[in-house]
């Protein structure tokens, strides 16, 4: 600093004065593009929500026929604490579908815990005789081309995945004892070298399906969007 | 001309992000467990990356080099966001497939690395080409990954297009009955292919490099690139 400056030198700053223009760029850029970002969301925001709700439906499509119901299956919602019976540990969304007034199904998530790669998520359709309508996966973490099978998209088995086993069946055609899988002594099928996948989805399924039998009525008379206490 | 030529012959072999830079990897872990996926990642990346270079080369004049890092990172972050907020909205069915594999983007370092080494030195056309050719030697190697890994994982090829094309399904390639190969789906496998395809590509390299040593062109350059970067 004791050094006179060349003649052709631009004048030599502060170090204070280099940092704050540097900290005064770096806060520039980051308005710019938190701005980018934020009109990007607020632009989007109408439609990805309007696709949310259309993905929901389709997925509630799945294991739920619209036949079953005319009432607004989205707005007839109950909020479930989490529940042991059902396996979740956050608050999940129960539909109630009727059809002229008239309870018919219900169709809620469950989570089977003991996935061989953590836990496995579930949704249920059960009817109002107690029937479990169908069952699909939601979402998984089972080894790729070995547990998968449990989710009818990687089930190879294209014409009667390994999941078809649990539409339009109740404790009145396999009692509750002997709702599991065949290794372990009970009437579902598996897949010889990847009993854990199937063994977690069917234990699960029948906790859920025993506890919809037990709730039912309770559930179908909250009003709607209220919160369930067990 | 021959600048241009040689930009996009690094992205694809010379200078290759997967096979020669080794960056990359964790994306290529995740994903390149069927061909499907990983076309789908690399399309993706490619997109982020052209325009990760082109942002980047159009105002390098404005970033000082000490805060340049921050800057990058944010300029690919808010990409990343608005092309994932942008496909959710507008492209809903792609974005059910691509969905889960945009945010992993930002994971991917090669683009960090790129805007580092080539788009805040060059302009916008030499980065921009640089971005989506390093895209493409990305997406042909992870291509290559996946189809191995599933045709011997689970001897199938094209399995979940249906997620893209409803109309196509996956082809069974092995019997019916093939027991599948575990170690391929789990993460060693995406390294032993890597690795055999690393070896080859040196292999070819060191071949072209003695043919031309043999004619007298060329008389003490390595063989091959060492690796600059790892990831």
């Amino acid at each position: 600093m004791s050094e006179l400056p060349d003649i052709a030198t631009p004048p030599q700053r502060s170090a204070l004065y280099i940092a704050l223009r540097t900290a005064a760029i770096l806060l520039a850029f980051t308005l710019v593009f938190t701005t980018l970002m934020a009109s990007a969301y607020y632009l989007t925001a109408p439609r990805v929500a309007a696709s949310a709700q259309a993905e929901k439906l389709r997925l509630l499509a799945v294991v739920l026929a619209p036949s079953f119901y005319d009432n607004d299956l989205l707005n007839d919602a109950i909020t479930l604490p989490p529940a042991s019976a059902l396996g979740t540990s956050e608050n999940t969304h129960l539909y109630r579908a009727r059809k002229n007034g008239h309870p018919t199904a219900l169709v809620f998530e469950a989570i089977a815990p003991d996935g061989y790669s953590g836990k496995i998520g579930l949704l249920l359709a059960v009817s109002n005789e107690g029937q479990l309508l169908a069952l699909r996966v939601t979402q998984h973490k089972e080894t790729p081309g070995l547990g998968d099978y449990i989710d009818p998209k990687k089930d190879r088995n294209k014409a009667r995945p390994w999941i078809s086993q649990f539409s339009r069946i109740g404790f009145d055609r396999v009692p509750q004892a002997q709702w599991r899988v065949k290794k372990d002594g009970g009437h579902f099928d598996q897949m010889a070298g990847a009993t854990i996948s199937a063994r977690a989805v069917t234990n699960a399924s029948g906790r859920a399906l025993a506890w919809a039998n037990a709730n039912r009525d309770k559930l179908f008379a909250l009003p709607a969007n209220s919160l369930y206490q067990e | 001309m021959s600048a241009l030529h040689d930009i996009a012959k690094n992205g694809f072999w010379k200078q290759n992000p997967l096979l020669v830079q080794l960056l990359g990897l964790c994306p290529l872990l995740a994903i390149s467990t069927s061909l499907v996926n990983a076309v789908s990642l690399g399309l993706a990346t490619i997109l982020v990356m052209l325009l990760a270079n082109f942002a980047v080369a159009g105002l390098r004049a404005l970033i000082p080099y000490e805060i340049r890092i921050p800057v990058f990172v944010l300029i690919i972050a808010a990409l990343v966001t608005v092309v994932d907020l942008s496909f959710n909205a507008f492209l809903h069915d792609l974005y059910l497939v691509l969905g889960i594999f945009i945010p992993l983007i930002v994971t991917n370092c090669i683009v960090l690395a790129r805007v580092e080494a080539f788009a805040a030195k060059n302009g916008l056309a030499a980065a921009t080409l640089d971005g989506v050719m390093m895209g493409v030697g990305f997406l042909w190697v992870i291509a290559l990954i996946g189809g191995l890994r599933e045709l011997l994982g689970q001897g199938t090829l094209f399995s979940g297009i249906e997620m893209i094309f409803p109309s196509l399904s996956g082809i069974q390639v092995l019997p019916a009955d093939y027991p599948g190969f575990l170690i391929m789906m789990l993460p060693p496998g995406a390294f032993f292919t890597l690795g055999l395809l690393i070896a080859g590509r040196n292999w070819i390299a060191a071949r072209a490099n003695q043919r031309l040593l043999n004619q007298g062109h060329l008389t003490d350059k390595p063989a091959h690139s060492t690796p600059t970067i790892a990831a």
